[in-house]
């Protein structure tokens, strides 16, 4: 800890013009960069694919073959201001706003179950807008559950009161949680609820709460699903729709044709895949939802292992340096919501990749900056613009 | 400072964070690995499946080649049919499923809607027939007998009827030139079965769901230089089926065609006299049975005696070919194989065999020289001949005194062969013979004659015939000893008396087998081809052809031509004297001998016949008929079975055949222009490069001309003989031998 370390925080002392963006302690130079350049390049990787998944689909792209490209670029420059105004707000100012911003997203995702929402792909969890353009809320809950369990986890542990959360703030940061997890669990939206309650470990883990409470999660966690598959709450096409990713036999026509005609255009990939455009399977649309949920199988037949490995590469730089965002930050607040986005994107993206892979059940989530969708586009980028304000406000001594 | 608490870093927290980073890194590399896995492992598997998704197959079948005569009459060609297809690809893509426009043809068709509805749609488990059981890019054949003004109104309003096509195909057809049915020789055709198609995967000629595969005679002996190649375009289709782009496309290339030895004109011929010769013999009186002769089948070969090439063939009870054509219905199927047909699928001139009975005296003629027996030795023709309490008796127990082999060639004298292979079969050793190899001259000579096996020709299905040596009685009788020691009796009937005898010593050549043997009785057994081989090596002076029905294979185009040679596979064990010898013996029995009487007032001079007759008893069915014949150029064997001798039963329809070949008149004169082919045809027929053939034009039924020229030898009706000059004076069927061994016994 250094002296000037009180002056960073804030937006510094007035500096004139080039030397105020190159110097020292500016904000330019502490920003993290690698973050912010691998969450561009992954989206204008997507902006391609989604392209190439898109182009020759007149039924969906209103006879303009640019229509989701120009969309997905669209949707990458609102997230981008929006980061960028994160990154202004700062993450204190956001710890302030947090009952005003968990209150609009439950509101949304409640507005959701009347009849303003609409139902896309089994999922009951959109709300159109018109002209084209809709709304998931379920995907500004994600961020309003990491901004506020870390404030109540670490209001008391920042204030120096305490070294560990207690028992009774856990169980209010979880019953904070525990409201829109069960709005989206009536969707249903089964691959969200799980997002989330990893979301809801990772913060757990990194608030420091005691170990009984990290594994009477996990361990409620598998009860209630031994629970649901032993009473048979689940219909049994529904169990097979789940478990159809490892034996596509279970559901022929359905998820198992999914994972079958993906796991065919990523093997026929190869090393450095079939080039762009020249996908057989992309351009005949055997792998449904190719542009949204599947859009890694377009990586994976037309880019090929070099492409698709890219990806993944680009993925593990961002959450690496979050991860040691989340480790250099010296405020548990700080090291709440950079462990929380972790845990988030980490899943989101194995969980969207294992589905194309075979390795993981089927769900409907999107591949973070990289899948068409514009709530989830934001919600990454906004996540983004958190890491990097908290980044930004750490002491630059660290 | 004072603003950051520095309780944020406990060190529970930062090894949690650090645990949490080691699990994020371990998922991504668990993603590397499976996509490593997926892409470089498995990769080529997926590419393979993955071009199998997307890409489907149109196949264009090919023509398939004609089958010609000798002379370029198409044998089996193709008939065009105007066929009216519907392209499901682009019914789909209508809003209604292509439904309106199905109504509409049906409605040209005058079908009924539903009728083609269902033809259109696909079969799965669900769906009875009718249904479409082919590759659904595939256009779907609705109806094959559309009329020109039904085609031309579908194609002038392409508009109304997109996706519906009236093209004309080739369907095949077999012609039957002049009235010739060549029915066994040509063969069938029926579709590909799944197994074939599995089979033939991997191979230079992969068949193709479409295709129609050649089932018998000629069309399944050349069915792969017949069937052609497909042509077959490939489309990019998507997940819906829609064609998104053409891959590569092979034009289909036509079967070639086979030229064959056969005359459309002979082969009416023959097949008219063998069929009449049958329905004179079912009304003739057998005395032996004391019913009319049953005459229930028969075959008769023509080949040329140089080369071995079939001039014609015939096999009786036959059927029309043609009913296979578009596949065949469940009923006539029934009637071609069922439990009651009379099996005309049977080509009897290579698939039916049966006791040679005289006409195999060439053979042990032969081996009688071969055993060191001087041809003009003074051989003992008594009326009968006994061994060992058994009394072996000539035919009507005539009696020449002593003869040479030449005279009892001509003659036919039993008791002279059955010397001859007597003191052959004791010479051997007998019962136990000699160690070391016993001579078994008239055994070998079988075999040098190519009995016991194949003669190799052409067609599918050949049947071996059998010599009954001594390796066949030890097979035979390990095979069947449980049976006959079992059933046998000493003092039992007839058949429980031969099965007694058979358990005890059936292994071992005995005295009675040979001499039976030696006249073509016994259990031995030929084919008419094979009979044709020998006699056709007696005529061109001792070399044995594999007979053949293939002459060339002609390109479409015609521009190339493969022949096929005649082939040579040996010479007969005999010296030209011999074959002279013989040649002039069966020369008489035409003249003076057996078949005189069916032969008077042919002109020997210009054109020599030579023949032998023979006719076999079957245990427990009426005599088998047999004549051999042959002149310079030809051969013609004709067998009937429970119809008598060889001369009564054969000798007008040989002669008849003869008649045709040179053009000899009913009063012996020779018409060369009546002659059908006088001397074999040469060369071969011109195919045109546009794909046409050179054919010429052959008269509606070339067995009608040759009867209103010549005042009729045999007319249909007839069923006496017109015009034989002997009356037969030796050919009663009075005789009744005891049959003292073996199954079948012998007239002459």
């Amino acid at each position: 800890m250094t002296g000037n370390s009180f002056s960073v925080s804030g937006y510094g002392p007035e500096r004139a013009g080039w030397t105020r963006l190159l110097a020292r302690d500016s904000l330019a130079r502490r920003l993290d960069w690698p973050i912010l350049l691998a969450a561009l390049a992954l989206s204008m990787m997507g902006a391609i694919l989604v392209f190439s998944a898109t182009r020759n689909r007149t039924e969906i792209n209103q006879g303009d073959q640019y229509y989701f490209l120009i969309r997905h670029l669209m949707n990458t420059g609102i997230g981008f201001c929006l980061m960028i105004g994160t990154v202004w707000l700062g993450h204190r100012t956001l710890r302030t706003a947090v009952p005003i911003l968990y209150g609009a997203s439950v509101f949304l995702i409640l507005l959701v179950l009347t009849p303003l929402g609409s139902t896309v792909n089994g999922a009951h969890s959109w709300i159109v807008l018109g002209g084209g353009f809709s709304l998931q809320p379920s995907e500004f809950v994600k961020i309003t559950i990491i901004l506020g369990m870390a404030m109540l986890l670490s209001a008391r542990v920042d204030a120096g009161d305490k070294k560990y959360p207690d028992p009774r703030t856990v169980l209010q940061a979880l019953g904070l949680a525990a409201v829109p997890i069960l709005v989206v669990l009536l969707m249903p939206d089964l691959g969200s609820v799980m997002v989330m309650v990893i979301i809801i470990l990772g913060v757990l883990l990194a608030s420091g709460a005691s170990n009984r409470w990290v594994f009477g999660l996990i361990s409620t966690g598998a009860l209630g699903a031994i629970t649901v598959w032993q009473l048979h709450i689940l219909d049994d096409y529904q169990i097979n729709r789940f478990a159809a990713f490892a034996n596509p036999d279970l559901d022929p026509a359905g998820v198992g044709y999914n994972t079958n005609q993906a796991r065919i255009a990523i093997g026929s990939g190869g090393l450095t895949g079939s080039g762009l455009f020249h996908g057989s399977q992309t351009t005949g649309q055997f792998v449904p939802e190719q542009q949204t949920d599947f859009v890694f199988t377009v990586a994976g037949e037309e880019l090929g292992f070099v492409g698709a490995g890219l990806i993944i590469v680009l993925l593990g730089v961002v959450l690496w340096r979050a991860c040691r965002i989340a480790r250099e930050t010296t405020e548990l607040y700080g090291t709440i919501v950079a462990a929380g986005i972790v845990a988030w994107f980490a899943f989101q993206a194995f969980e969207n990749i294992g589905m194309t892979l075979g390795i993981m059940p089927v769900t409907g989530l999107p591949l973070p900056f990289v899948s068409y969708g514009g709530t989830s586009m934001f919600a990454v980028w906004v996540a983004v613009g958190l890491l990097q304000s908290i980044r930004v406000q750490r002491p630059m001594s660290a | 400072m004072t603003n950051i608490p520095e309780t944020g870093r406990t060190p529970r927290v930062q090894i949690r964070l650090v645990v949490i980073q080691i699990l994020v890194l371990s998922l991504l590399g668990t993603l590397g690995g499976r996509l490593w896995y997926l892409q470089i492992r498995e990769g080529n598997e997926y590419a393979k499946e993955a071009s199998g998704n997307h890409v489907q197959q149109v196949v264009e079948p090919a023509v398939r080649g004609s089958i010609l005569d000798a002379r370029g009459v198409p044998l089996a060609d193709n008939e065009t049919r105007l066929v009216v297809s519907a392209s499901r690809t682009d019914l789909l893509k209508m809003k209604d499923d292509g439904r309106a426009v199905l109504t509409k043809l049906a409605g040209v068709l005058g079908m009924k809607p539903e009728e083609v509805i269902q033809k259109v749609r696909l079969c799965d488990a669900q769906t009875p027939k009718p249904c479409w059981n082919g590759s659904p890019y595939q256009p779907i054949p609705i109806t094959d007998e559309a009329t020109a003004k039904q085609a031309l109104q579908i194609r002038e309003r392409a508009e109304d009827f997109p996706g519906i096509t009236a093209e004309p195909e080739a369907v095949r057809r077999y012609a039957s030139p002049g009235k010739s049915n060549t029915a066994q020789v040509l063969g069938y055709l029926s579709p590909v079965t799944d197994d074939e198609i599995t089979k033939a995967q991997d191979t230079d000629s992969p068949y193709l769901r479409s295709d129609q595969v050649g089932r018998s005679g000629l069309e399944r002996q050349y069915d792969k230089e017949l069937r052609g190649k497909a042509g077959v375009t490939r489309y990019e289709v998507d997940n819906l089926g829609r064609v998104i782009g053409k891959a590569e496309a092979d034009a289909a290339e036509p079967g070639a065609n086979l030229v064959t030895s056969i005359d459309a004109r002979v082969q009416r011929v023959a097949e008219y006299e063998l069929d009449n010769a049958m329905k004179i013999a079912r009304g003739q009186f057998d005395k032996i049975t004391g019913e009319n002769y049953k005459a229930d089948s028969g075959a008769v070969v023509v080949m040329e005696a140089k080369t071995g090439r079939v001039v014609a063939m015939a096999s009786a009870p036959t059927y029309d070919p043609n009913v296979w054509v578009g596949g065949i219905s469940a009923k006539d199927y029934k009637k071609l194989t069922g439990k009651n047909s009379d099996y005309p699928l049977l080509n009897r001139a290579i698939q039916g065999q049966s006791a040679p009975g005289s006409t195999f005296k060439v053979v042990s003629t032969a081996a009688a020289v071969e055993a060191g027996y001087e041809w003009d030795g003074g051989y003992p023709c008594t009326s009968s001949y006994s061994v060992g309490g058994q009394v072996f008796k000539n035919f009507e127990g005539e009696s020449f005194g002593p003869i040479s082999l030449g005279r009892a060639l001509e003659v036919s004298c039993d008791t002279v062969f059955y010397g001859l292979a007597d003191r052959e079969w004791k010479k051997d050793g007998g019962i136990n013979p000699k160690k070391g190899e016993p001579k078994d001259y008239f055994y070998k000579a079988a075999h040098q004659f190519g009995l016991g096996k194949e003669t190799g020709i052409d067609l599918p299905n050949e049947v071996t015939g059998r010599v009954p040596d001594r390796q066949w009685k030890l097979d035979y009788w390990k095979a069947n000893k449980v049976g006959w020691c079992k059933s046998g009796k000493k003092d039992g009937s007839y058949v429980e008396k031969i099965a007694y005898e058979n358990c005890l010593e059936g292994n071992k050549m005995r005295e009675g087998d040979s001499i039976n043997y030696s006249i073509g009785q016994g259990d031995t057994l030929v084919t008419p081809i094979q009979e044709a081989a020998i006699y056709g090596a007696l005529a061109n002076g001792g070399t044995m052809y594999q007979p053949t029905i293939g002459k060339a294979i002609v390109s479409p185009d015609g521009k190339t031509v493969q022949e096929i040679k005649p082939k040579s596979v040996g010479k007969l064990p005999v010296n030209q004297a011999t074959i002279k010898g013989m040649d002039s013996a069966l020369a008489g029995v035409v003249t003076r001998g057996t078949a005189a009487w069916k032969f008077g007032g042919w002109p020997q001079d210009k054109i020599p016949l030579h023949a032998k007759t023979g006719t076999a008893e079957v245990y427990g069915k009426q005599t088998t008929s047999w004549l051999a014949t042959y002149s310079k150029d030809y051969t013609v064997i004709m067998t009937i079975a429970q119809a008598g001798t060889g001369s009564g039963a054969s000798g007008e329809a040989v002669r008849g055949i003869y008649n045709a070949l040179y053009g000899v008149q009913a009063d012996g004169t020779i018409d060369k222009k009546k002659a059908m082919l006088s001397t074999p045809q040469k060369g071969l027929p011109k195919v045109r490069t546009d794909g046409t053939i050179d054919s010429p034009k052959i008269a509606k039924d070339p067995v009608k001309e040759l009867k209103a020229t010549d005042g009729g030898t045999a007319a249909p009706d007839e069923t006496q003989p017109g015009a034989t000059t002997n009356t037969p004076t030796t050919n009663q069927n009075t005789r009744r031998r005891p049959r003292k061994r073996g199954s079948r016994r012998m007239l002459t």
